[in-house]
């Protein structure tokens, strides 16, 4: 007996029954492989992202965590198209990214990305204002126009142009910096920003700064986010929804405030509770996360989650658990949490969700 | 008339014009300048290159003709003051006319293999996968001979001349400057400002112009200027085998060729062509050494 495939319809439809999807994205996959042997040949593959659905609403801030390594960053490239994908489509407002009606230039107008390193992503031999406009040349604009809007923009980062125009990357502070990426993502006028971990090398005031200015730009332009991060605290506090990963595939989606106070995977629970509180009353007992995540190169059969659960059935190693509503807007892979699975058809231990919480 | 780049990069407000830093390349030159070593390096190769930029006016007479009377002088002979060769012909004439081909053989190499082995190995860089893996492997065929047995084998299949020393010189030198290009284009490639300019959807040719370029001619051209005294020692190689300048035209390689035979006759006198190489190849070491330094630091 095979569970149903419901994944692909039920994420296929909008979770949040409010917006209407920008960005949807089905069965995405990428495995790299790892060459070695005496023809270099691919011996092994990285399983970084594997049958990833999800959608991301119109205007909303989609967050993303999960462990290291997990395929937050692969998941990223491929939606910028920055690496090709195994198998999986992406759809841009209704158009296939790559079709005639959205060429790949096209749909690269309309969603752009911020890096972790504000350093590395900015070229050192140019000015701030040749590597904002860049971008927009590329599109035929002018070099004037070009730089005139760049200047527009930089002061709207909170950076007086005429003192951080002319200057290199590496005159400016590590927040400057992620200022002038964030200046240079908004110079197409996108659409989606995606934000790969593009707070999380900063200090925490500076990381407050840019915060607030996300959420205002976010605001003034109508963007809708997708932001990376494995700060759950951050995660919380700027995005509508979560998603988490685990080993490259979705193990949970949800409204946010939903998903951090009623997980529904383990995992979920585990990484909530491993994570630090200000309160010393709601310090758990709960066990954080036993060991490293396993190897994706040879990711575990069935649930991929079955290694680390604290509360597993045998079959739980055999059989995948599929992407499943638990109520609305909220999925989750768990055989717990599918009354047909036959999780529940043997006896005792079963985790209650609230308990996981804690 | 407003000169057009000025006006391009001028910002519309006029009021609040944006200070510009200083460039890449001020910096390398402001931090270049505070090397002495470097500086002297760069003085004496200075010196040289006017003495035989300048050789008509400067040497007091003719390379090409001597007395066989006058043969084999010592330094400070009156009249010659570095001595005569083997015909007699006067060694400071000689070395200052020999600079002009010597230097010629040793540049003009590395600059033509420059060129080509720099876009061969930025091709094979940005391009990646199998592109890279087929230029690359034709690149280290070459690369898998000695420098000195190839440039003597090219040579030798070409014909003896100058032109041909040139050219099998240039082909020695394209596969390490490619190999150089191909790994700081490869290193360069994965880095977040590239993506993130494919993520504007530029097109590769202007990634490459825009972005790789200017981070990726510097190191390679620091290895080149280092190339330049071999391709010197090499081509006094070629001269010396008969490959390449052929006499009576002063080329330091050749003269020290000539000149083996009158070793124990005046030993100063023989030594003086390969002191001349000597100078020119440690000196462009040393100035590309500085370079090196002065464009590493970020500052
Ligand atoms: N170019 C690549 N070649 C081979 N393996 C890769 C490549 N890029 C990523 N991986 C592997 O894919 C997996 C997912 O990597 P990814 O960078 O997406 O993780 P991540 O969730 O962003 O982690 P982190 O939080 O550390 O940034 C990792 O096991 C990584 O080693
Ligand atoms: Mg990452």
């Amino acid at each position: 007996m095979s569970p149903p495939d419901t994944s692909r319809a039920d994420s296929a439809r909008p979770l949040n029954g409010a917006g209407e999807a920008l960005l949807t994205v089905r069965g995405l996959k990428k495995y790299f492989p790892i060459r070695g042997g005496i023809l270099n040949r691919a011996v092994k593959r990285v399983h970084a992202v594997d049958d990833v659905d999800l959608e991301v609403m119109r205007g909303e801030t989609l967050g993303v965590v999960g462990e290291s390594g997990c395929g937050k960053s692969t998941t990223a490239r491929l939606l910028m198209e920055l690496i090709e994908p195994d198998e999986g489509e992406l759809i841009f407002d209704g158009c296939k990214v790559g079709s005639r009606e959205l060429p790949l230039k096209e749909y690269r107008r309309q969603v752009q990305m911020v890096f972790q390193d504000s350093y590395s992503s900015l070229n050192p031999r140019l000015t701030i204002e040749d590597s904002i406009a860049f971008g927009a040349q590329v599109h035929g604009t002018p070099k004037r126009e070009a730089l005139a809007r760049t200047h527009d923009l930089l002061a709207r980062v909170g950076l007086d142009p005429a003192r951080f125009a002319g200057r290199y990357p590496h005159e400016l502070s590590g927040g400057q910096r992620q200022r002038v990426n964030i200046a240079r993502a908004l110079a197409l006028r996108p659409r989606v920003i995606i934000l790969d971990e593009a707070v999380s090398a900063l200090d925490k005031s500076v990381e407050a700064q840019v915060l607030n200015l996300l959420t205002d730009l976010k605001a003034e332009f109508g963007l809708t986010y997708v932001f990376i991060s494995h700060d759950l605290n951050v995660v919380r506090f700027v995005s509508d929804r979560v998603l988490v990963m685990y080993l490259g595939k979705v193990v949970e989606l949800g409204e946010a405030e939903r998903v951090y106070t009623h997980p529904q995977h383990p995992y979920t629970a585990a990484l909530l509770s491993s994570m630090p509180s200000m309160d010393p009353d709601h310090r758990t007992e709960e066990p954080p996360l036993a060991g490293d995540p396993p190897n994706p190169i040879d990711p575990p059969t069935g649930c991929r989650f079955h290694t680390r659960c604290p509360s597993i059935r045998p079959f739980c190693a055999t059989r995948e658990p599929p992407l499943a509503d638990v109520e609305r807007d909220h999925a989750v892979a768990c055989h717990a949490r599918v009354p047909a699975s036959g999780y529940h058809d043997d006896a005792a231990a079963v985790p209650d969700p609230e308990k996981i919480t804690a | 008339m407003v000169d057009a780049t000025q006006t391009a990069t001028a910002p519309l407000d006029p009021v609040a014009a944006p200070v510009r830093s200083e460039g890449y390349w001020r910096s390398v030159w402001r931090r270049l300048r505070r090397d002495k070593v470097a500086m002297t390096a760069g003085g004496v190769l200075l010196f040289i290159l006017s003495l035989a930029v300048f050789a008509p006016w400067i040497a007091p007479q003719d390379p090409l003709h001597g007395t066989m009377l006058m043969r084999l002088r010592p330094i400070g002979t009156e009249g010659h003051i570095l001595g005569t060769d083997e015909l007699g012909r006067d060694m400071l004439s000689r070395l200052i006319w020999g600079g002009r081909l010597s230097l010629l053989m040793g540049v003009t190499p590395v600059i033509f293999a420059f060129f080509i082995g720099s876009a061969i190995g930025i091709t094979a860089g940005y391009a990646g996968g199998i592109v890279n893996t087929l230029i690359m492997r034709t690149v280290d065929v070459f690369y898998a001979f000695p420098s000195v047995l190839l440039a003597v084998a090219l040579s030798g299949a070409l014909g003896a001349g100058l032109g041909n020393a040139l050219l099998s010189l240039t082909v020695v030198f394209i596969p390490p400057i490619a190999r150089v290009a191909e790994s700081v284009t490869t290193r360069l490639r994965s880095s977040d400002f590239i993506e993130a300019a494919r993520a504007s959807g530029a097109s590769a040719l202007t990634i490459v112009r825009v972005h790789v370029l200017g981070n990726v001619l510097g190191p390679i051209f620091v290895y080149a200027t280092s190339l330049i005294a071999v391709s010197m020692i090499l081509a006094s190689g070629l001269s010396f085998l008969g490959l390449g300048v052929r006499p009576p035209n002063p080329e330091w390689g050749l003269m020290l060729n000539t000149l083996r035979t009158a070793i124990y006759v005046q030993p100063w006198v023989a030594a003086l062509p390969g002191m001349m190489i000597f100078a020119v190849s440690i000196s462009f070491n040393l100035l590309s050494d500085g370079l090196r330094s002065a464009m590493e630091v970020r500052a």
